[in-house]
C-alpha cells in the first residue's frame, strides 16, 4: 500500500483513491490510538525531520507525535533556532537535513510553493504542513475524516466554511477535497476575503450567514487572522464577530444534527463564541485526535513510496 | 574594413525596402545599397542558407543569400545593472548577449546602485560602455532622485551627458504632481518620460496576475487595474502637459485599450512598448512555482495576450523591448515569493517575436519597425535604418532553421527564463556594430 507520489504537496495533486487511502489506513491507526500501548514499530528506523519556518503548535506536536508512535525518529527545527537565522537558503538548509539521513521532512513555511519546490530538489518525502497561503492537505485530510466519522458520507452534504476564504490554506486543501469527495460547498464571509472568481472552483459564495447557513450539514469555522484588521478587510473584530462569528443563534440555521469544526488556535469572541466552541455539537477535540491518526497514515503510506 | 553582404533578403522600413539586395559598409557606414542582380526567374528562398564569410584585400564578403539583412536591432528597454549588481550582469556581459541577439543599440534603466539619478552615473555608464561594451548604450535618467518618486532628478545634466529619456523604472511614480512635473520638464529636451505604470498601492506586493490562479497557488495577486489605472493617469497627465509619455512593458487588454483610444483621439503624444513574454506566455507558466515565470508586470491571462498581438498588429503597441532583466541563479532558486522579478530576454527576442511574423500577426516590414526603427524614433537616436551614411548597425538573420533555446549557451550572465528548451526559428548569424563583425556558426 503506498501512495502515487514520494511527497504530499496538497489535495489539488492527489487522486480520490489516495484519499480513500488514507482515511482508511488513518482509521486502523485510530484504533491503535485507542489502545493501551499506543506504540506500532511500523516505521522503525525512519527519521522524519519537522522543517517549521513558521511558528506552530499544534501542527508541529502531532507530526510529532504521529512519527513517535510509529516509532520514527523525530527532530523539530525551527527558525528561531536553527541556521536560517544566518541567512542560509531553504534549500540548502534542506539538503543538509537530507544529508542527515531524513526520510521526511515535513514543511511549514510562510510561503506558498515551498513544499513543491523542496520536493523537486530532494529524494526524501516533502510532507506539506502548510505553504503560505496555498494549502494544508494533512488538515483537511483529518477533517475529511471527522466527517466521514460523524456523518458516515460525505458525498452530498451541505458544507459552509466561514471566514477569511482568500488567505486560508486550510479552506483551500477543504475545497479540493470535500469537492472531491462529492460535497456541496459554500462559502461565506465578507466580500474582501471572498473573492468572486472563486465561484469557478464549482462553489458558492455568500455574504449573508442567514442564507449561507441554512441547512448545512457540516460547519467549518476558519481562524482570523488579527493581523487583517487594520488592512481594509473588515474594520474591526467587533464588527466581524457580529456579522461572521459563529453563535449558537447563527448555528441554529444549520440542520439540527450539523457537526461545528475548526483548525485551531480560536480566537473566541472573533469568529466563535464559547458556547458553540464548547457546545454538544463542536467536534473540534475529535479534530485533533483524528489528525494524529492521519498523519501517522500519511508517514506510514509514503514510505512504502520509498522502499 | 569594408563589408559587403551580398544577395540578402533587405528589409528597411525607414526606405520601404523589402526584396534582395548588396549591402557595402565603410568605415563603420552604410556605403551603398543596391537590388542584387538575379538572372531571370523568380527567387526562391534557398534551402541550404550560407552566410560564408570571406576576406580579401580588405574587404569581407558575406553571402546572405536565404537569409534576412536588417538594421540591428533596438531595445529601448534594459537592465545592465552596472553599476551595483554585477553578479547579475555588467556592461561587458549584457552587450555581448545584446550582440548574440542581434541587438546593437540598447537603452539601460537606472533602477542601478547607485541609481542613475545624476551625470556622474551617467558618465559612468557610457566611459564603460566605450572600455567594454559590445554594442551602443543609450542610459535612461531617472525621474526622481533614488527613484523614491519624490523630488526631480537633474534632467538636464544627465540629458547634457547623454541620458535619452527618464524612467523610474522598475517602480512607479506614485505622486501626481511629480509626474506632471516630469512631463512638463522633460519637454525642454523633447524626450520621452517612460511609465512604469504600476499603482503600487493596489499591487499590494503581489507577485503574479490576480484571478482564480493566483487563489489557487496561494500566491498574492496583481490585478490588470493595477497597470491600467496608472496608464489613465498617465494618458490624462500628458494630455494637461503636452509631454511625451511613453508607456513600458504593456500587460494588460485593458492597457491596449486605453492607449488605443488615446492615440485615436489624438489628446496626448503617446508611444508604448511590450515584451516578447507578454505575447508568448500567460501566467499558466507560473504554475508549479517557476520563479523563472515571476516577472512584472506578471504574466496575464490568454485574452490579454491576444490583446497584447492585436495591438500590435494596429500599432497601438510601437514597439517590443525585452525588459531583459538577468538575475543570479540563486536569487531563482526558492521561495517564489522571495525571488526577485525577471526575466533574462536579450538571447530569445528575436526568436519569439518572428514567431509573430510566422503567425501572420505582423508582417515582417512591421516587426522590424517594431524592434528597430520605432524604438529610434521614440527615444530620438539615430539608428534602425539601414540608410545611406547611417552607422553600420546590421543583423543578419537565418529565419529557416529550427533550434532550441538553451541557456547554458547564453551570453548573458542571468539563465533566468521561462523559455528554456523552446523551438524558435530565427536568430542572428551574424550582427555588424560599433564597426566590428559577430559571427556565430
Amino acid at each position: 500500500m503506498s501512495l502515487r507520489s514520494k511527497d504530499l504537496l496538497g489535495i489539488k495533486e492527489l487522486e480520490n483513491e489516495d484519499i480513500e487511502l488514507i482515511l482508511e489506513t488513518a482509521s486502523g491507526f485510530r484504533d491503535v490510538l485507542g489502545r493501551d500501548i499506543k506504540k506500532v514499530p511500523a516505521l522503525r528506523g525512519k527519521t522524519a525531520v519537522n522543517l517549521f519556518y513558521e511558528p506552530s503548535t499544534r501542527t508541529r506536536t502531532s507530526f510529532e507525535l504521529a512519527a513517535k508512535r510509529l516509532s520514527t525518529d523525530v527532530i523539530s527545527i525551527s527558525t528561531s533556532t536553527s541556521s536560517v537565522v544566518k541567512g542560509e537558503t531553504l534549500q540548502d538548509t534542506a539538503r543538509t537535513v537530507q544529508a542527515l539521513g531524513a526520510d521526511f521532512i515535513i514543511l511549514r513555511h510562510s510561503c506558498s510553493g515551498t513544499a513543491h519546490f523542496l520536493a523537486k530538489n530532494l529524494n526524501a518525502s516533502v510532507i506539506n504542513a502548510g505553504d503560505g497561503t496555498n494549502e494544508h492537505p494533512t488538515q483537511a485530510l483529518l477533517d475529511l475524516f471527522t466527517i466521514k466519522e460523524k456523518k458516515g458520507v460525505i458525498k452530498g452534504l451541505e458544507v459552509s466554511i466561514i471566514g477569511d476564504i482568500l488567505h486560508s490554506r486550510v479552506a483551500k486543501s477543504n475545497i479540493y477535497a470535500l469537492k472531491k469527495m462529492g460535497a456541496n460547498i459554500r462559502l461565506i464571509g465578507p466580500p474582501t476575503l471572498v473573492p468572486t472568481y472563486i465561484k469557478e472552483l464549482g462553489v458558492s459564495i455568500f455574504s449573508d450567514m442567514k442564507t449561507g447557513l441554512k441547512g448545512a450539514d457540516v460547519v467549518m469555522m476558519l481562524r482570523i487572522q488579527m493581523e487583517r484588521q487594520g488592512k481594509g478587510f473588515f474594520p474591526s473584530t467587533v464588527e466581524y464577530f457580529r456579522n461572521w462569528g459563529m453563535t449558537s443563534e447563527h448555528l441554529a440555521r444549520a440542520e439540527k444534527d450539523a457537526i461545528i469544526m475548526h483548525p485551531g488556535p480560536m480566537n473566541r469572541g472573533v469568529e466563535i463564541s464559547s458556547d458553540v466552541a464548547d457546545g454538544p455539537k463542536s467536534v473540534i477535540m475529535e479534530q485533533v485526535t483524528n489528525g494524529l491518526a492521519v498523519r501517522m497514515a500519511v508517514l506510514y503510506l509514503l514510505s512504502g513510496v520509498r522502499s | 574594413m569594408n563589408i559587403l553582404i551580398k544577395n540578402g533578403h533587405l528589409v528597411d522600413p525607414s526606405q520601404g525596402i523589402d526584396g534582395i539586395y548588396d549591402v557595402l559598409v565603410a568605415k563603420g557606414k552604410i556605403q551603398e545599397l543596391k537590388p542584387h542582380a538575379t538572372k531571370g526567374k523568380d527567387r526562391q528562398p534557398a534551402k541550404n542558407i550560407s552566410g560564408r564569410k570571406t576576406e580579401d584585400a580588405g574587404l569581407i564578403t558575406i553571402d546572405a543569400e536565404g537569409l534576412l539583412v536588417v538594421a540591428g536591432l533596438v531595445d529601448m528597454h534594459v537592465h545592465l545593472r552596472e553599476p551595483g549588481f554585477e553578479y547579475k550582469e555588467t556592461i561587458q556581459t549584457g552587450t555581448e548577449a545584446a550582440i548574440a541577439g542581434g541587438i546593437t543599440s540598447v537603452c539601460c534603466m537606472p533602477n542601478t546602485n547607485p541609481v542613475n539619478d545624476n551625470a556622474s552615473v551617467t558618465d559612468f555608464i557610457l566611459k564603460r560602455t566605450m572600455e567594454k561594451g559590445f554594442c551602443d548604450v543609450f542610459p535612461v535618467g531617472a525621474i526622481t532622485k533614488g527613484q523614491k518618486g519624490e523630488e526631480l532628478a537633474e534632467f538636464g545634466m544627465m540629458y547634457e551627458a547623454g541620458c535619452i529619456a527618464f524612467s523610474d523604472d522598475g517602480r512607479p511614480v506614485m505622486d501626481s504632481l511629480i509626474m506632471r512635473r516630469a512631463l512638463e520638464y522633460s519637454k525642454i529636451f523633447n524626450v520621452p518620460v517612460i511609465s512604469h505604470a504600476e499603482d503600487s498601492s493596489l499591487a499590494a506586493g503581489g507577485v503574479m496576475n490576480e484571478g482564480l490562479l493566483s487563489f489557487k497557488l496561494g500566491l498574492k495577486g496583481i490585478p490588470a487595474q493595477a497597470e491600467e489605472i496608472m496608464i489613465a493617469r498617465d494618458i490624462a497627465l500628458a494630455e494637461l502637459t503636452g509631454g511625451r509619455l511613453h508607456i513600458a512593458h504593456v500587460s494588460t487588454k485593458g492597457s491596449v485599450e486605453l492607449i488605443r483610444l488615446a492615440k485615436k483621439r489624438g489628446i496626448a503624444d503617446v508611444t508604448a512598448e511590450t515584451c516578447p513574454h507578454y505575447f508568448s506566455i500567460t501566467e499558466d507558466a507560473v504554475e508549479g512555482y517557476d520563479a523563472n515565470a515571476k516577472v512584472n508586470p506578471p504574466l496575464r491571462r490568454k485574452e490579454d495576450l491576444e490583446a497584447i498581438r492585436k495591438g500590435l498588429k494596429d500599432n497601438t503597441i510601437d514597439a517590443i523591448a525585452t525588459d531583459h532583466a538577468p538575475h543570479h541563479r540563486d536569487e531563482k532558486l526558492g521561495e517564489f515569493d522571495l525571488a526577485p522579478s525577471g526575466i533574462s530576454g536579450f538571447e530569445t527576442s528575436i526568436g519569439l517575436s518572428m514567431k509573430l511574423v510566422d503567425k501572420g500577426v505582423l508582417t515582417l516590414n512591421q516587426l522590424i519597425e517594431k524592434m528597430a526603427l520605432n524604438p529610434s524614433k521614440i527615444v530620438g537616436i539615430r539608428k534602425g535604418t539601414i540608410k545611406h551614411g547611417a552607422d553600420a548597425d546590421m543583423v543578419i538573420l537565418d529565419t529557416h532553421n529550427e533550434y532550441t533555446v538553451d541557456t547554458a549557451g547564453f551570453r548573458s550572465k542571468g539563465r533566468n527564463t521561462p523559455f528554456e528548451g523552446w523551438k524558435l526559428n530565427a536568430r542572428p548569424v551574424a550582427t555588424i556594430a560599433k564597426g566590428r563583425i559577430y559571427t556565430w556558426e
